[in-house]
């Protein structure tokens, strides 16, 4: 049954239009582009004194977080507040969860609410699609980070911070470096990456970090900084979870940085325009040193800011992917 | 009124004139021009040009103030809005191919009012197609054009500027 595995038979309508937004796997690249353009737009917005536009005036958020993740939910709730929609923020670790409320029970009484969008946030692989697998049909499903599974708009915000630093991506060789292994920040990275057409995608990380049959996904795989380094454009580093320290996957932090912190020393090894980013927080000290960090190459402002242009440009493409699917569309211009 | 193609440049050459006596006549000093995307900004660089205007030319995309946002959904080609210099006191002429509706123009207005507060902002459009839905008229016109309810007018451009009527598909 290739329908159901397909995860556009669910992202896409019928003509190609977004209408949930679970993983970067599989979009076709005319389709990112146009989430960067319009992303694009929505960061030149910052110059207006009013940082709203009506888009989604009416319309009702629901940020639903299984898992804490108070960066990530903030630039959600400004990005939905930008534009215009009313925005409730449920943090489900402490409220139906606990009363023995099931998943189920919670989407029903959100719908009963007339939530027309839903952002998903949740410690299990696969949550979001299930989610967008048994909401009503008007109801738009964004990822917010699924277990190890996908975290698309980080994804998509990185891509967005490459492509206003350095154009193209077609001559770029990118290094993705750290806890390759449990990241869903890296997968959903390698994906719009490849679909985005980067010259060379590189994954550094201890073999006890790194996934089998990586390689299938169309990556080369460096066990050390210097050759993995060596001419690259893009340094995106992850972050290193303290939990995976006590499962024994590593020696220690200390160790860990040693090999595979970015300090000033191993930055030496990329291309002397090299860009470095980090979804955040931050380890200092652990994936990277300050002063590289704080550096002039550091695009780990430039990511949060881009974060919420693309939020933007998901939920608004996502709610008009939606609309046109209820039958609402009339493609007449507007004179 | 029959298809076919008609050219732009008496009515710019018009629509220039009276533009220079609206701004003496409303003392607009050292106004800022805007041309609305797509078709408004290629009448306004030429407009731009003809009356010499020191302060660079502004473009907007009205994508995002849309008010049939949930019928239409979001354009897939929208550029950012650049305005060269803060609007904030400025005397604002904003320039747009077509008025039919009044809604393309609500938006802009909605949109330049959240860069800022204007000193005043006038209207210069091509044509006005008359089929008003909001109170909102043109300060300069080039010309009126009544079509029939099967017939949609077109600007091609940047160069040269035509009209097209045809039969809609």
């Amino acid at each position: 049954m290739p329908e159901a595995n397909d995860p556009n038979s669910i992202q896409l309508t019928a003509d190609g239009q977004l209408r949930h937004f679970l993983t970067t796997e599989g979009l076709p690249r005319e389709l990112l582009t146009e989430i960067l353009d319009t992303a694009d737009s929505f960061v030149d917005m910052s110059q207006q004194q009013v940082k709203k536009v009506p888009l989604l005036r009416g319309k009702t958020v629901a940020n639903l977080f299984f898992e804490n993740s108070t960066r990530t939910l903030s630039t959600f709730e400004l990005a939905a507040k930008r534009l215009s929609a009313d925005v409730l923020n449920l943090n489900i670790n402490t409220s139906s969860t606990k009363k023995g409320e099931t998943l189920k029970d919670t989407l029903m009484t959100l719908e009963a609410m007339h939530a027309d969008m839903f952002v998903v946030r949740h410690s299990d692989s696969g949550a979001a699609h299930f989610i967008a697998q048994h909401v009503t049909p008007n109801v738009a499903v964004i990822n917010a980070g699924d277990g190890r599974h996908a975290h698309p708009t980080q994804a998509m915000l990185d891509m967005l911070t490459i492509r206003r630093h350095k154009g193209d991506f077609a001559p770029l060789k990118v290094a993705i470096v750290g806890d390759i292994l449990h990241s869903r920040v890296a997968r959903s990275q390698i994906h719009a990456l490849r679909t985005l057409g980067a010259n060379e995608i590189r994954v550094i990380a201890p073999k006890t970090l790194l996934p089998r049959h990586i390689e299938a996904l169309g990556v080369k795989v460096y066990t050390e900084m210097a050759p993995g380094l060596r001419d690259v454009d893009v340094i995106m580093m992850l972050r290193l979870q303290k939990e995976r320290m006590q499962s024994a996957l590593l020696p220690s932090e200390s160790e860990f940085y040693k090999l595979y912190g970015l300090n000033r020393d191993k930055l030496a090894y990329a291309k002397p325009d090299a860009v470095v980013m980090h979804p955040g927080p931050i380890n200092r000290g652990v994936e990277i040193e300050s002063e590289v960090a704080d550096g002039p190459r550091s695009l780990i402002l430039d990511q949060v800011t881009n974060g919420i242009a693309v939020r933007m440009a998901v939920m608004s493409k996502a709610m008009s992917g939606q609309l046109s699917q209820r039958g609402e569309s009339d493609q007449e211009e507007q004179a | 009124m029959v298809s076919g193609t008609l050219s732009v440049d008496a009515l710019l050459d018009k629509m220039a004139r009276e533009t220079r006596a609206l701004i003496s006549h409303r003392s607009l000093d050292d106004p800022l021009m805007i041309g609305i995307r797509t078709g408004g900004v290629w009448l306004a660089e030429r407009l731009h040009q003809q009356l010499e205007l020191s302060s660079p030319l502004g473009v907007m995309d009205i994508s995002f103030y849309r008010d049939d946002f949930t019928q239409a959904g979001i354009n897939p080609k929208v550029q950012p809005t650049q305005l060269p210099c803060p609007t904030e006191g400025r005397h604002i002429i904003l320039v747009d191919d077509v008025i039919m509706t009044g809604r393309t123009i609500r938006a802009a207005l909605n949109e330049l009012f959240d860069y800022g507060r204007p000193a005043s902002v006038s209207l210069i459009t091509l044509l006005d197609l008359q089929r008003r839905e909001l109170p909102i008229q043109a300060d300069v016109i080039g010309g009126t054009l009544a079509l029939g309810p099967d017939q949609v007018v077109k600007l091609n451009g940047p160069d040269p500027l035509s009209l097209t009527i045809r039969q809609r598909d």
